[in-house]
Formats: structure tokens, C-alpha cells, sequence
């Protein structure tokens, strides 16, 4: 059978409309939530800017002007609105920092931003940061943002103004904020506290004088600042010219510094001098602003430590600082532009947007509220692993309230094992070990991920110039957040130099140094020993179980200028390396996009909906007492096909307990279908069928008590006939010995090849194991249909036989069939349909009829007629095809072959004509 | 023959009870003898060896730049399972859910043995129910066996040891298993999808393949569609978008935001697909 109803025909239309309203309207509102989300990114609102030369004294006290080239950018909002000055960094101009200050006037403020003298188009020399120059030009800058109207001000000529930059703009903002109180917030970032100490770090705190030179940083910012960057040189900056071409746009007092620190690798005083005025460590005690400390982990030219200084100082003060690590930095890496333009516009919200806030920093100027306030909070940030839905890194930012410090609020010790060591620092200093480049930082990234080959290649410690110091494996895993600190016991030299450097080890052996910084060490005068304590690189590192820690002092470094006289000393640890961490600072619990949980629960409600929805609505229909015994009672069943033509129309008929029922009828004459309603496959239109009384549904459980073989056998091919029966039965779930096996395989009679896979059995074996399916378990009411098909004859008679036997145990058997001999021969009534209905039914007895007609065939119909017609005991005589049907009433069948006989009629046969075959002939003749 | 039960005919046939009706070890049974589950088991254990006998003939995987699962798949036991993970996710994998969950009731169709199963009667939930805690439950012992004679197979090929990630480090061995049993989970809940829309063709359609087919042609198309990056974000939605998503577990720093989005999505169409195999069977019209 190929039809099918479809859901429309099953569906009344109103609820299929309900079904398809709340279909639809689920997937609406998905829908509309995805593209919510979907568009929150649009693109950035323009922002209005003015462009604007401002002038400035050239130097201190001087008539002569410069011009500094500026850009502000307006806010939306009319009402007068808190400034924000933006320097630049180092080499830049106000161009670079032009989407940073869109952004922030987005957000209510009046930006300034401005090349500083000696870049971009401003005029003027570079002087380094100086107070005189730099910090006097923002100063002036300040003046003007004083005047204008669209400023909001905290007094006449003191406006709301926060100060922001980069690196060299960072270290301006500070430096402003120390020498201007208008200043009312700052959020500098990657930048530096004592700028000789970032340049001549000495990490066992000789200070710069003794300091080692940061010669490659330093040469990167000379070339930066001597060549041409910005665009074409300013007006009034005189082209060509000797000091020109060495010095570019530096002030001379910068360039003669330099020249003499790059010759000779050691620190002037002149130059310290000049360092330190620039450096907001000169000012410490001036920082009286509200502070927020962005530095990078991934920089050796201003590590996280120069951050921490300023943030102490500025606690120390009595005023609030946040510090945040982020994962850049000089040296290069992921930036977090879009978190740390957030951060910063929050730091301006709390501190200048918000008068309670600006009144808080007025009062703590005051003195009202005095006495160090406690850093915090402490942001630090970590890689997650590469997701791979974007190929990055995942960045996530952990938290703590308070910010300790280098030193950590936890510090455990770690014993390193080395013994005293020989190092030699070559003749030149060559070859050099290497930690980092400048601009090598993403590799400090990669080292994250892992111990990885790529990440630790370009580490190298030059044998023979490196002392080895390792740890046993750790036990657990230790993070460290701070600066370790570790005493060492150095002698046999007048000038020693060394870097510190502390490796994370796998248990491979392959090495990491976190971030590649290095701690540059100088020991002077100290040939007869001397311990010194060092200061390890500030970082933030997990160090997993079975990794060691391994300290290595090594006399060279690329990035460094080292003594190039040769020498030879020894060191050796005088004490453990102390680690610091910070269990306070935690990664918040991930957070997921909100379909991670809301579409899973918008599919459970859709997915409740469609089963919900999707219940066939089932009369539920009381056993009726009454037919309890009566195996079998159909009622006006009706079924169409797809398309409306009806399958079964309105069939009714009943089985009594001990009957063999036989459903004759034509092929299509609706025999299966009425079968498959009756195992519950397909549901009715309309009518009921009852077995035993209960109202057959699909898998009503009075189906148990019914056996059926209908359409043909259905086994699993790849199984044994034995193990199809053993777990049919064993599907029922009923007991085994209730299954009656042994009768079963009788009937099957399959012998030998009961043992065989299914697949291999002909035809008539696999409608003899499907009939004997079907008598597992003895059912009251056993429904074959076209039970001898592929039988052959001797089957066939022991079938007969076997269902004859099993009725007369008082069970009940329907047989479908379209052979009249077979119902004749096997059953006690018959039901005969034709076209889905019901054209006959009753004892088969009743209606083959009770030999009263006889079939006579001869070759002359017409005489036949005339001699039988009017005889006694014939009531009628019709002639048909090559013969005549005669009705007895009365006479004998010899008593008419002696008439025709005696007549001279020539008989051919004479057969008993059934009432039954006429009706089902003619049923079978309209059909073709 | 004995005789029926003779007057007050019981409701049900003796030991008759609904919940009890297709045990899960008999469907189980049913299934097992099948010359395509045991096909199907044989070749997905079969796979590693062949992968073991490619590199052995091949040789050692070239490292060009940066790592892949395949430069390192010869370093261990772990990483060996990892490649064959790899290989099988996209397709054999895919296949294997989708026979198992996508035949099983179309196949009973195409034997004609669902009606008798019906008729026994199996309640058609409870059907529904077993076949698919069936078919899930070969599903998921595709997913398990295959790492599993990965593990065998590599410890026999290149020995045991730590897991080689790809962007660098290792993972030790203990720690490695722990992260495969993640993976195993993780592929179970993505082949999810697979398994479900599989499960619901297979009541919609009497021809197996069909069924499997139109599973397998799901995750085609999805990953054709997942190809065209202008769609931007709305792939995350696409049903194989996060289906290599356990690879994030296979680094130094497990990453669950793939394999949580990834659940989601596969869990939400699963949800959907499986409501409208049960919605269309228990209305449907079985003419097989």
C-alpha cells in the first residue's frame, strides 16, 4: 500500500491554524532576539571636531612663541561638559589617538588632543617629558580648555579635566596632574615612573647611576624621535643643518645626553638628572589625583613594576588608584583596546563626570579625608585557550579588590638547587644571550599557551656566561603575581653584570621565560663577594604541578649594553626564591551569550508544544460488560484514503467466541485495511472496533490477547527463524512459558532451517513462521489474512486443519481471504466486502446456500429451457453463458438430467450453483 | 491445543504489561546481529590500525610552520586518538550515528516487522523510547570504540605518553585521558543533532537510507553553508558550526565556550527534531 493521509487531511482546520500559530510565533520571537543581539555593533556615530593652533612659550620665560597643532572633539550634549586632554605616545602624533578620543566624546566628554612639541605639526623640540616644556605646554592647554564655554568648570579658570596617554602621553598626564591641581583625574597607561630607572635598571637597587642600559629601547625611541615621524617637519623647525641631521627634532640638551650615554653604556649624572625630572617618581608626593594604572605584562622597556610605584605613591597620597595588567605592552601582543578604552571611560565617569566624585578628590586636597586610601581593585589579565570558533586567544580579566603590590598578599619560598657557579662575561660581550626585542612581545603571547617550541627558541643563554639555578618539580600548581625575590652571592669581579632570569621548565625541559623580561643586575666593587637581593621580573604566570622553576644569571643580554671588558666571577644562591601571588585576584565565572541557555529552553518549549499538540485526539471509549465475551464487534468503520475515497465504508460485523470467520472479498475490497484498524496500525475516521468489549487504539492493551498475520510476514532477515519467534515473544514481554513454543514451531514446521537467517528462506517457509508468530502465546483471537498464500496444496490442507482445530478450543479465528473455496472449506460464517463495505455476512451454511440450484451446461441452452420450464418441482429456469441455471423446488438434480436427458437435450455437467460464488463472481466480474 | 479461558475473558493476555513490552537488551539483540552495526563497529575499529599502517608506511609527519593535530599525531598513544578524532568527526562519525539512529525504525518498516511489533502491542512511545535509547546507545559506543582502539592502537604503534598539543606544551598522560573523556562527551552531544534529525526521518520514511541519507546530507549542507563566512555570526546557529569545537579541550587551557555554545545548538535542534519524531509517529498511519 502506497497511501497516506497527510496532517492536513487529519487536522481539523482551526487547530491547525492553533498548532501553526504557535509554531510560528516561537520562532518569531528567536527570531527577534537573535537580530536584536545581531545589531547591537552599528557603526560609530561621527563625532564633531575643531581643529585648532594653540601657542605656547618656546622655552621658559621666553618671548618666543610655538605653535602646538590641536583637535578637539565635542560631545553631543549642550550643557557644558568635563574635558579630557590626550597625549600621545612616543613618535606619534594627535592623529593616533584619534579614535580613542571619538570614542570618549561619545561619551560626554570635550577630548583635546594635540601633537606635543617636537612631533606631528607641532612646533617646537623635543625636551623629554620636562616640566619647563612639555608639562608647561599642557598647562596652557588646560588654560584654553579653561575659556571655552562648552567646558564645564569647577571654579574660574579651573575646569573638569582628566588627563590620558600612552607611554610618553601616559607619563605627561601624570606629570601635569603633579604640577597642575586643576588636574582631576588621570588614567595613564604603559608608561613610566622613573624613566632612569626604566633605562638603567639595576634590580638589586643600586639605581640608575649603577644602572644597565636599555640600549635597544633607547636607540628605538633616538631613531623615533630623530627621523622624520609625523608627517613633513613643522614650521619653524629648521630643516637641514648639522645638529639637524643627528639630533632631528630633540632639544639639544636630549641629544648631547644621549650621544655620550650610547657611547659609553653607563648612566651621566646629567642624564639621570634629566631622566628624573621627567619622571613622575620626582613627583611622588604631587600625585594627588584619583589614578588609574593600565600597564602592559607583555613590556621590558616599562614592566608592570614602574605601574606599581606610581600606584603606591598615589595610594600613599591618600588618593584612589586602580591598577589593571593587560596583556600588551611595549613589547607588543593582544591588544584590549575596546576593554581599556571601557575601563578608562569609567574611571573619567566616577571621577569627573560625577560631582560627587570631583568633590571627593576636592576634599581629600583639602585634607578632609586624609590618610592612605587601599589600592584597588587590581585587574589583571589572562589568556584563556584558543578558541576555535574565532582562532584567538580567549582574554579574561581577573579581579581583586585590593591591590597589594609586587610583593604579593601570599608569598611562599622555593629552594633552587646549583651550587656556586663560574660565569664569564666575553670579551665584548658577545655573543649575547637573548630575552626579548623590542616589539618581539607576541611571542611572550605564544609562551603562554604552553612550554611550545616557537615560544622558547629565541630565549637563549650563551653557555658559559649563565649560571643555572632549578627547582624540584612542583607538587602543586603555583601562580605568581608579583616580583620573586631571591638573594645571590656574587665575587671575582670589580663590574659584574648580570640578568635574572626565572624559567617556567615542563617536564619535558623546555623553558619559558614569562613574558621574556629580563632583570638587569650591576655589582660594583664587590671582587671580595657580596649578597645582594634581586628583584625578578614583575609577572603574572601560572606555574602548573610538575613544572620547576629554574633561575638563570647570565652575564649578556642582546638588549643591553654590558661591560665589554672580559671578566669571570662566581655566584651562587644565598637564599630561596620567594614567590608572591595574590589568591585574591579571581577570574569571574565565564559568562555565555544568552542563547546558550535560552535556546535550548526555547526548543524544549517548542519541542513540549509539537508533542503536546501533535496527541491524537482518541474517543476514550468505556470497555462495554456486555461484549466482554465477544472477541471481535466492528462498528460503522470507516476509513478514507488520501484524495477522500473511502477504504472502508461503514463496515459492521461481529465474532462470536468458537467461530472461523472468513473475510471474503476481491482484492482492494477494503479486507487489509479493515485488518490493520483492527491491530490499531492505522486510525479510523470514524466507527469502533471492540475486541472482548474495549475499544481498539493503537497499542490498546487488549491487543495482547489478539494474534495476527496480515500483509505478509515482517522478519528481521539477519536472525534465525527460532530467534525472530524467541524475540518477538520476548518483545511482548510476556513470560516464556505462556508463549507455547513448541506448538509454534509445529505449525511453522520448519524443521532444520528454523535454525537458518530468515533471509535464506523461500516464500511458503516465511508465511509459516509469521502464522506461527501469530499463535505465540495461544491468542483468543487470531486474524490471518490470506493465510495459504504461497502454500501448496498439502499445507494448505493442514492449515485448514489447524485453524479448524484451534477454533474448536473455543477460540476465535478471522481468515481473509479472496478464494471462495478456501472460506467455504475453513470457516463456520463469512463477511463478504466489496468496495469497503459489508455485501454479505452469516453462517457460511446460509449463504453457499442449501443445493437447490444447479448449474447445467449443455450445448443448446434455448431447448433446455422449454423442456424444464413448467416441470413440478422447478420454480425457474435461466439460461447463462453455455448452459441454464436451474431452481429446484422440490426435484431432484437426477430427476432433471433424466428430463433433459429423455428430452434429447445433451448435458454436459451438472454442478451444485452456490448463491455465495454468484454473488462473489459478480462482485469480481464488475471489477475488471 | 489447550482450551481458552472460557467466561470473564481478562482484560489483557496473562503477563501482559505495557512498560515491560520490547525490553532495551532485546531490542538491543534485535539490532546487534546486523550486518551494518557490525560493519559499522568493525570498520570504526578498524580505522586507528589503518591510520597506524599509513603512518608507519608514510613515515613521520612533516612539521611545516605552524603544528596540526596531524604533524603531532605519531608523538603518543593520546595524540594518535586526537588525529583519528579528527579525521572521523566531519564524515564517519556522522555516518555511523546516522545509521544507527536513522535505520531503526525505517528499517523495521522495510521488514514489515514494526506492524507485528505494534500489534504485540508495543506501545508506540515506548517504542519510540527503546529504539532510541538503542540507537543512542550504539551511537555512543561508535564514539567511545573509536578512541578507545585509537588509545590501543597507539600504545601498540608508538607508545604510551603525554598528549603533543599542537600550539605547544604537553599534556601528561592521566591529565590527557581526562580531557578524551570531555572530547568523547562532547562528540556525543554534537553527533546529537545528527542522531536526532536521523531518528526523525526514520519514522517519517519506510526506506532506511533515506532516512540516513537525509541525516548525512544535513551535515553536508551545514558545513557548505558554514563555509560562507559572510554570514557572519548567524553560523553559530548552523547545526555543525561547533562540531570541532572539542578541540579546545586538546590545549593547555581547556576552552568551553565552543563546546558550550556548541551544546546548546545541537541540544536546541535535538530537542526540536526528536519532539517531531514522536509528534509524527504517534499520529502516524503504519501501511509498511
Amino acid at each position: 500500500m502506497t497511501w497516506r493521509t497527510t496532517l492536513a487531511a487529519r487536522l481539523p482546520a482551526t487547530r491547525r491554524a492553533r498548532v501553526l500559530t504557535a509554531v510560528a510565533a516561537v520562532l518569531l520571537v528567536l527570531a527577534a532576539a537573535v537580530v536584536a543581539r545581531g545589531s547591537d555593533g552599528g557603526a560609530a556615530s561621527p563625532v564633531r571636531s575643531s581643529e585648532q593652533r594653540i601657542e605656547v612659550p618656546e622655552a621658559p620665560g621666553s618671548a618666543a612663541r610655538i605653535a602646538l597643532d590641536t583637535t578637539v572633539f565635542w560631545p553631543q550634549a549642550g550643557r557644558p561638559a568635563p574635558a579630557v586632554l590626550l597625549g600621545h605616545g612616543f613618535g606619534g602624533s594627535k592623529a593616533s589617538v584619534r579614535s580613542d578620543a571619538e570614542e570618549l566624546a561619545r561619551r560626554g566628554y570635550v577630548v583635546l588632543t594635540w601633537s606635543a612639541r617636537g612631533f606631528g605639526l607641532s612646533g617646537g623640540r623635543i625636551a623629554l617629558d620636562q616640566p619647563d616644556y612639555e608639562v608647561a605646554d599642557a598647562r596652557v592647554l588646560v588654560d584654553w580648555l579653561a575659556a571655552r564655554p562648552e567646558v564645564r568648570l569647577d571654579r574660574p579658570g579651573d575646569p573638569r579635566v582628566g588627563a590620558a596617554g600612552v607611554s610618553y602621553g601616559g607619563a605627561l598626564a601624570l606629570l601635569l596632574a603633579a604640577y597642575d591641581p586643576r588636574i582631576d583625574a588621570v588614567a595613564p597607561q604603559w608608561t613610566w615612573n622613573d624613566l632612569a630607572a626604566s633605562l638603567f635598571p639595576n634590580a638589586s637597587g643600586g639605581g640608575p647611576e649603577t644602572g644597565v642600559f636599555k640600549k635597544m629601547w633607547a636607540g628605538v625611541f633616538f631613531s623615533a624621535g630623530a627621523g622624520s615621524i609625523g608627517g613633513a617637519p613643522a614650521p619653524g623647525v629648521p630643516e637641514g643643518g648639522a645638529t639637524a641631521s643627528v639630533c632631528g627634532r630633540f632639544t639639544p640638551e636630549v641629544c648631547a645626553i644621549y650621544d655620550e650615554v650610547a657611547r659609553t653604556g653607563r648612566a651621566t649624572l646629567a642624564a639621570v638628572d634629566l631622566m628624573r625630572r621627567a619622571s613622575p617618581a620626582t613627583v611622588a608626593d604631587r600625585l594627588k589625583v584619583p589614578a588609574l594604572m593600565i600597564q602592559g605584562k607583555n613590556d621590558s622597556l616599562f614592566p608592570l613594576g614602574e605601574a606599581d610605584r606610581t600606584a603606591q605613591a598615589v595610594s600613599r597620597n591618600g588618593f584612589p588608584v586602580e591598577v589593571a595588567w593587560t596583556s600588551g605592552g611595549h613589547d607588543g601582543g593582544r591588544s584590549q583596546t575596546d576593554w581599556v578604552r571601557e575601563r578608562t571611560a569609567a574611571w573619567f565617569d566616577r571621577w569627573l563626570m560625577s560631582d560627587a566624585g570631583a568633590q571627593a578628590t576636592e576634599a581629600r586636597r583639602q585634607g578632609a579625608a586624609a590618610g592612605p586610601v587601599p589600592a584597588g581593585p587590581f585587574l589583571v589579565t589572562r589568556f584563556g585557550g584558543v578558541d576555535s570558533g574565532t582562532r584567538e586567544r580567549v582574554i579574561r580579566i581577573a579581579d581583586g579588590p585590593v591591590y597589594p603590590g609586587i610583593d604579593g598578599t601570599v608569598r611562599r619560598e622555593l629552594a633552587l638547587e646549583g651550587g656556586t657557579q663560574t660565569v664569564v662575561n666575553p670579551p665584548g660581550g658577545a655573543p649575547p644571550s637573548v630575552s626579548t626585542l623590542p616589539g618581539l612581545g607576541f611571542l611572550a603571547d605564544l609562551a603562554e599557551l604552553g612550554d611550545g617550541l616557537s615560544a622558547g627558541a629565541l630565549s637563549v643563554d650563551m653557555p658559559g656566561q649563565s649560571a643555572f639555578f632549578t627547582s624540584q618539580p612542583l607538587d602543586k600548581a603555583v601562580r605568581i603575581t608579583g616580583g620573586p625575590t631571591v638573594r645571590v652571592r656574587v665575587s671575582g669581579a670589580d663590574d659584574m653584570v648580570l640578568f635574572a632570569k626565572l624559567y617556567d621548565m615542563g617536564p619535558s625541559g623546555s623553558t619559558v621565560l614569562p613574558n621574556r623580561i629580563t632583570a638587569p643586575v650591576r655589582v660594583e666593587g664587590a671582587r671580595d663577594g657580596r649578597e645582594i637581593e634581586i628583584r625578578l621580573p614583575v609577572i603574572d604566570r601560572e606555574i602548573d604541578a610538575g613544572h620547576r622553576l629554574r633561575l638563570v644569571l647570565t652575564t649578556t643580554d642582546l638588549g643591553f649594553a654590558t661591560p665589554p671588558a672580559p671578566s669571570a666571577f662566581q655566584v651562587a644562591l644565598a637564599s630561596p626564591v620567594t614567590l608572591p601571588s595574590v589568591p585574591g585576584v579571581k577570574l569571574p565565572p565565564p559568562s555565555y551569550p544568552w542563547w546558550t541557555w535560552g535556546l535550548p529552553a526555547g526548543a524544549a518549549v517548542l519541542a513540549a508544544l509539537l508533542v503536546a499538540t501533535g496527541r491524537r485526539k482518541v474517543k476514550s471509549r468505556a470497555p462495554l460488560a456486555e461484549l466482554r465475551d465477544v472477541p471481535l464487534r466492528i462498528d460503522g468503520l470507516t476509513k478514507r484514503y488520501k484524495g477522500g475515497k473511502l477504504a472502508v465504508d461503514d463496515v459492521s460485523f461481529q465474532v462470536d467466541r468458537g467461530q472461523v470467520l472468513g473475510l471474503l472479498g476481491p482484492n482492494g475490497a477494503g479486507k487489509t485495511t479493515t485488518l490493520r484498524m483492527l491491530m490499531g496500525l492505522i486510525h479510523p475516521d470514524e466507527g469502533v472496533i471492540r475486541i472482548f468489549g474495549h475499544a481498539v487504539t493503537p497499542g490498546a492493551p487488549v491487543l495482547s490477547r489478539l494474534g495476527s498475520f496480515v500483509e505478509g510476514p515482517g522478519f528481521l532477515p539477519h536472525l534465525s527463524g527460532r530467534d525472530n519467534l524467541d524475540l518477538y515473544w520476548q518483545a511482548t514481554g510476556r513470560p516464556r512459558e505462556d508463549a507455547h513454543f513448541e506448538e509454534a514451531l509445529v505449525i511453522a514446521g520448519l524443521g532444520e532451517a528454523l535454525d537458518r537467517k530468515v533471509r535464506t528462506y523461500s516464500q511458503g517457509m516465511r508465511q509459516r513462521l509469521a502464522i506461527a508468530q501469530a499463535m505465540l502465546g495461544l491468542p483468543d483471537l487470531l486474524v490471518l489474512d490470506e493465510p495459504t498464500n504461497g502454500l501448496d496444496p498439502p499445507q494448505i490442507r493442514a492449515m485448514r486443519d489447524v485453524l479448524i482445530k484451534y477454533a474448536r478450543d473455543g477460540r476465535t479465528v478471522v481468515v481473509s481471504s479472496h478464494l471462495l473455496a478456501e472460506v467455504e472449506q475453513t470457516c463456520t460464517h463469512v463477511v463478504v466486502m466489496h468496495r469497503g463495505g459489508v455485501v454479505a455476512t452469516g453462517p457460511v451454511g446460509d449463504i453457499t446456500g442449501d443445493g437447490n440450484t444447479l448449474a447445467v451446461g449443455t450445448p443448446v441452452p434455448a431447448k433446455a429451457v422449454e423442456v424444464l420450464e413448467g416441470r413440478p418441482g422447478i420454480a425457474s429456469v435461466v439460461p447463462e453463458g453455455e448452459g441454464v441455471i436451474v431452481y429446484l423446488a422440490g426435484a431432484e438434480a437426477s430427476e432433471v438430467v433424466a428430463e433433459l436427458v429423455g428430452a434429447g437435450v445433451p448435458v454436459d455437467r451438472v454442478t451444485a450453483k452456490r448463491r455465495l460464488e454468484d454473488a462473489f463472481l459478480t462482485l469480481i466480474g464488475e471489477q475488471s | 491445543m489447550k482450551p481458552a479461558a472460557t467466561s470473564a475473558a481478562p482484560t489483557l493476555a496473562h503477563g501482559y504489561r505495557p512498560r515491560h513490552t520490547l525490553p532495551f537488551r532485546v531490542e538491543a539483540l534485535r539490532q546487534l546481529r546486523r550486518r551494518r552495526t557490525l560493519v559499522m563497529l568493525g570498520l570504526l575499529a578498524f580505522l586507528p590500525w589503518l591510520l597506524v599502517l599509513a603512518f608507519t608506511v608514510g613515515g613521520e609527519p612533516e612539521r611545516e610552520g605552524g603544528a596540526s593535530l596531524v604533524d603531532v599525531a605519531t608523538s603518543s598513544a593520546l595524540n594518535l586518538t586526537a588525529f583519528a578524532l579528527f579525521v572521523s568527526t566531519g564524515f564517519l562519525l556522522v555516518v555511523a550515528v546516522a545509521l544507527f539512529c536513522g535505520d531503526t525504525v525505517a528499517g523495521e518498516a522495510s521488514w514489515s516487522s514494526l506492524r507485528y511489533l505494534l500489534a504485540a502491542p508495543v506501545p508506540r512511545g515506548r517504542l519510540l523510547r527503546v529504539k532510541l535509547a538503542v540507537a543512542l546507545a550504539y551511537s555512543a559506543t561508535a564514539l567511545v570504540l573509536l578512541p578507545a582502539m585509537a588509545l590501543l592502537a597507539g600504545t601498540v604503534a608508538f607508545g604510551w605518553g603525554p598528549l603533543e598539543v599542537p600550539s605547544g606544551g604537553e599534556l601528561s598522560g592521566s591529565a590527557a585521558l581526562g580531557r578524551m573523556a570531555v572530547v568523547v562527551a562532547y562528540g556525543m552531544m554534537t553527533q546529537l543533532v545528527v542522531a536526532a534529525l536521523a531518528f526523525w526521518l526514520s519514522t517519517v520514511t519506510d526506506a532506511p537510507l533515506g532516512a540516513v541519507g537525509g541525516a548525512v546530507g544535513m551535515v553536508v549542507v551545514s558545513n557548505i553553508v558554514d563555509a560562507v563566512t559572510a554570514l557572519g555570526s548567524w553560523r553559530a546557529f548552523l547545526p555543525t558550526h561547533w562540531q570541532y569545537a572539542w578541540i579546545d579541550a586538546l590545549q593547555f587551557d581547556i576552552e568551553w565556550a565552543g563546546m558550550v555554545k556548541g551544546s546548546a545548538v545541537s541540544l536546541s535542534y535535538s530537542l526540536v527534531f526528536l519532539a517531531l519524531a514522536f509528534r509524527h509517529f504517534e499520529r502516524k498511519d503504519i501501511v509498511s
